[in-house]
């Protein structure tokens, strides 16, 4: 029993972290069809400012939101001067996405060295809760909390908002929305800023959960690549259940079947590009 | 992509410079050329960086010169990437003709440039562990001054046993041969002296989150043994406080789960944790203390299992290049003196190797204390002259297997 219930717990923490972190690449994905395989190292980047700034006194959360918005202006960046220029080469783009990963994950190794570092939880957070004979811990709680949050949050954003009716406009078909006056290469940079911060900001979030460490990009981009594909590209309520349910599997399949850990993870990628290639909730493509 | 990088041409001109400007009263011979395999690049890289720091001071303290020969330091950068590793030496070896190397970092560095050294005949002064490198697959070109992954993990078992008074403990280890032979050593040594390791624990490498495995520790353990590499037992040990184990059950390690890079970083959720290894950096030798004094000065941090063991390997080559008065060239006395050599003075003490060119030396517990304002490996009881095959007898350890998941067999794991 205590082991359900802490492994559910442990699941619904890392299903938080990873929508936080694939929200964002998903509607890069879905809007600009580029995958951005920089995003996990966007993601480390922002854990390494959030040390930073945290260890000049800056507060854990108040660290998150400029950790985000340093990351997304960089992004906005690299999409402005560099993606568009490539523009029609999908191939190019995904190359150059990766390479930007390496050179970001070089400049952080140069500038915070190899060696990892702690990020600490918010005050009042880092004890575990004690309940029914259980040892929680109190912050991976707030994640699922935070991630609960953003996902309303987005959802609101892209369902209630003119610029969501213009991202998911541009999501199903871009030569319509072109072809109706949205301005696509200022939404282009806008989703990119705003999907890449989330990334940034998730690093910090996630920090005091997996500190900040050379190899963390590596770690996490094949996760968003699993929760995108499986959730379905482009759909926010896909990268919701994506993320939970590979938080799930992940959870549940390394504990009881520890042989199979990385089996179990792309196991349900691999039968949802056979069976479903359109992920559980993106729509076909023509 | 190039064999000599800006920093190689920087040291070969002050190497250069330097013989230019020594008075010209007696005839230089060539500079002695070692090729460095390091990781300067990827997730290996915070050890690739103290390798590096602990040879360059070795070298600096010396003037650039090793048995009145000056030295010239050609690094190249593996990424920890076996493939690339081997193209490295191989370029070392063909276009800058090197003398010997030092390193690789990691075991399947090591493997992937195994045959090639042989055929060539280069002199390696490895800091890899992987154990049949020394073992059940020796390689004549090989000398190990660290120690095998199992080395300490025999002493590490001994001392839980003994003097932890630990019988029931659960393991956990990195999936990768390191860690299997960590645990293996440990497990043997343990139940051979009757205790039971009845949990065994393989996360992957690259795992971010333990929160799965550590919700998964049976309870009443006396001891868990961290088998970790790289910055696994950092994350590991602060994500086992944060699920309220920390002080409940304790923690002990193999070689690198509490490295001296890892302990300036950590807080107080790793005082107390009890680890094995071949070094301290509060090991109270004459040697050493100038070493960890150089290193807080010029790098400002304490050195750690990567740092000494370049550091060691210097002091390795050196005194082989002082018996056959620095001839490097004439390979097989080279390499006879290299592995025939006893060092007595090292950064981690006395240094002899065995028939198959793997350190004999002392292994150190430690207990992480807190001293000033930093974490410490407080060295707490010393394992003197510990050979790779523990007090087992070499012919019959290797008619064994070498170590892995399922050897030795687990006769008292819970289900």
């Amino acid at each position: 029993m205590q082991f359900y219930v802490i492994q559910t717990l442990n699941s619904l923490a890392l299903g938080g972290v990873l929508f936080l972190l694939s929200s964002g690449f998903s509607l890069i994905f879905g809007l600009q069809r580029i995958p951005n395989l920089a995003h996990g190292a966007l993601f480390m980047l922002g854990a390494y400012i959030g040390t930073s700034l945290i260890s000049r006194g800056v507060d854990f959360w108040a660290a998150a939101v400029l950790s985000g918005i340093a990351v997304g202006l960089l992004g906005a960046a690299l999409e402005r001067l560099i993606l568009r220029r490539l523009a029609g080469n999908e191939q190019g783009q995904v190359l150059v996405t990766l390479g930007v990963a390496f050179i970001i994950a070089d400049v952080c190794l140069m500038v915070w060295t190899g060696d990892p570092i702690p990020v600490p939880a918010p005050d009042g957070l880092r004890r575990p809760i004690f309940a029914y004979g259980l040892a929680f811990p109190t912050y991976r709680l707030v994640v699922v909390g935070v991630a609960v949050v953003m996902a309303v949050l987005l959802f609101l954003l892209i369902e209630r908002t003119r610029l969501g009716a213009m991202i998911r406009a541009g999501v199903d078909d871009m030569e319509m929305a072109r072809g109706v006056g949205i301005r696509v290469s200022r939404l282009f940079s806008i989703t990119f800023f705003f999907g890449v911060a989330l990334a940034g900001a998730a690093g910090v979030v996630a920090g005091p959960i997996f500190s900040a460490y050379p190899g963390l990009d590596a770690d996490m981009l094949p996760l968003a690549l699993v929760v995108v594909i499986l959730g379905g590209v482009g759909s926010l309520l896909g990268a919701f259940v994506g993320s939970f349910v590979v938080g799930f599997v992940y959870n549940f399949g390394t504990a009881l079947l520890p042989d199979l850990a990385y089996v179990i993870l792309f196991l349900p990628m691999v039968l949802a590009l056979v069976f479903k290639p359109e992920g559980l909730f993106g729509r076909a493509r023509p | 992509m190039t064999a000599i990088n800006r920093r190689t041409v920087l040291q070969g001109l002050a190497v250069a410079t330097g013989t230019l400007a020594a008075p010209a009263v007696q005839a230089q011979p060539t500079p002695v050329r070692i090729g460095f395999l390091t990781v300067k690049t990827g997730p290996l890289a915070s050890g690739g960086l103290q390798m590096e720091q602990g040879l360059l001071l070795y070298l600096k303290e010396r003037n650039n010169r090793l048995a009145g020969r000056a030295v010239e330091l050609i690094t190249a950068d593996t990424g920890g990437v076996p493939a690339q590793a081997r193209t490295k030496t191989q370029e070392l070896v063909e276009r800058n003709r090197v003398h010997c190397i030092i390193g690789p970092l990691a075991a399947f560095e090591a493997l992937a440039i195994d045959d090639y050294i042989r055929g060539v005949g280069l002199p390696t002064l490895a800091v890899a562990a992987a154990d049949d490198m020394t073992q059940r697959n020796p390689n004549p070109w090989f000398v190990r001054a660290t120690s095998t992954s199992s080395q300490c993990a025999h002493p590490m078992a001994d001392y839980a046993l003994n003097e932890l008074r630990m019988r029931r403990m659960a393991v956990i280890a990195d999936d990768i041969a390191y860690g299997h032979e960590m645990l293996g050593g440990f497990q043997r040594v343990f139940e051979d002296g009757g205790g039971r390791v009845v949990q065994k624990l393989w996360p992957p490498l690259a795992v971010p989150d333990y929160g799965t495995y550590i919700s998964q520790f049976r309870s009443n353990l006396d001891g868990i043994y961290m088998g970790f590499a790289g910055s696994n037992g950092f994350r590991f040990t602060r994500q086992f406080n944060e699920y309220g184990m920390g002080g409940r059950v304790p923690l002990t390690g193999g070689m690198t789960a509490v490295d001296e890079s890892l302990l300036q970083n950590m807080g107080n959720e790793a005082l107390g944790i009890v680890s094995a290894n071949w070094y301290s950096a509060e090991l109270d030798n004459p040697i050493n203390r100038s070493f960890v004094e150089l290193m807080r000065r010029d790098y400002r941090v304490d050195p750690g299992f990567y740092a000494a063991a370049t550091y060691t390997n210097g002091a390795v080559l050196e005194a082989a290049m002082r018996s056959v008065d620095g001839r490097v060239e004439d390979k097989e006395p080279f390499m006879a003196a290299l592995r025939t050599n006893a060092v007595p003075e090292t950064c981690r003490g006395p240094v002899r190797f065995d028939q198959y060119g793997n350190v004999v030396g002392n292994v150190y517990i430690r207990r992480v204390e807190r001293k000033g304002p930093r974490l410490v490996n407080t060295v707490i009881k010393t394992y003197p002259d510990v050979s790779q095959f523990w007090t087992y007898d070499p012919a019959a350890y290797l008619r064994n297997p070498v170590y892995s998941r399922d050897n030795p067999a687990s006769r008292f794991l819970e289900r």
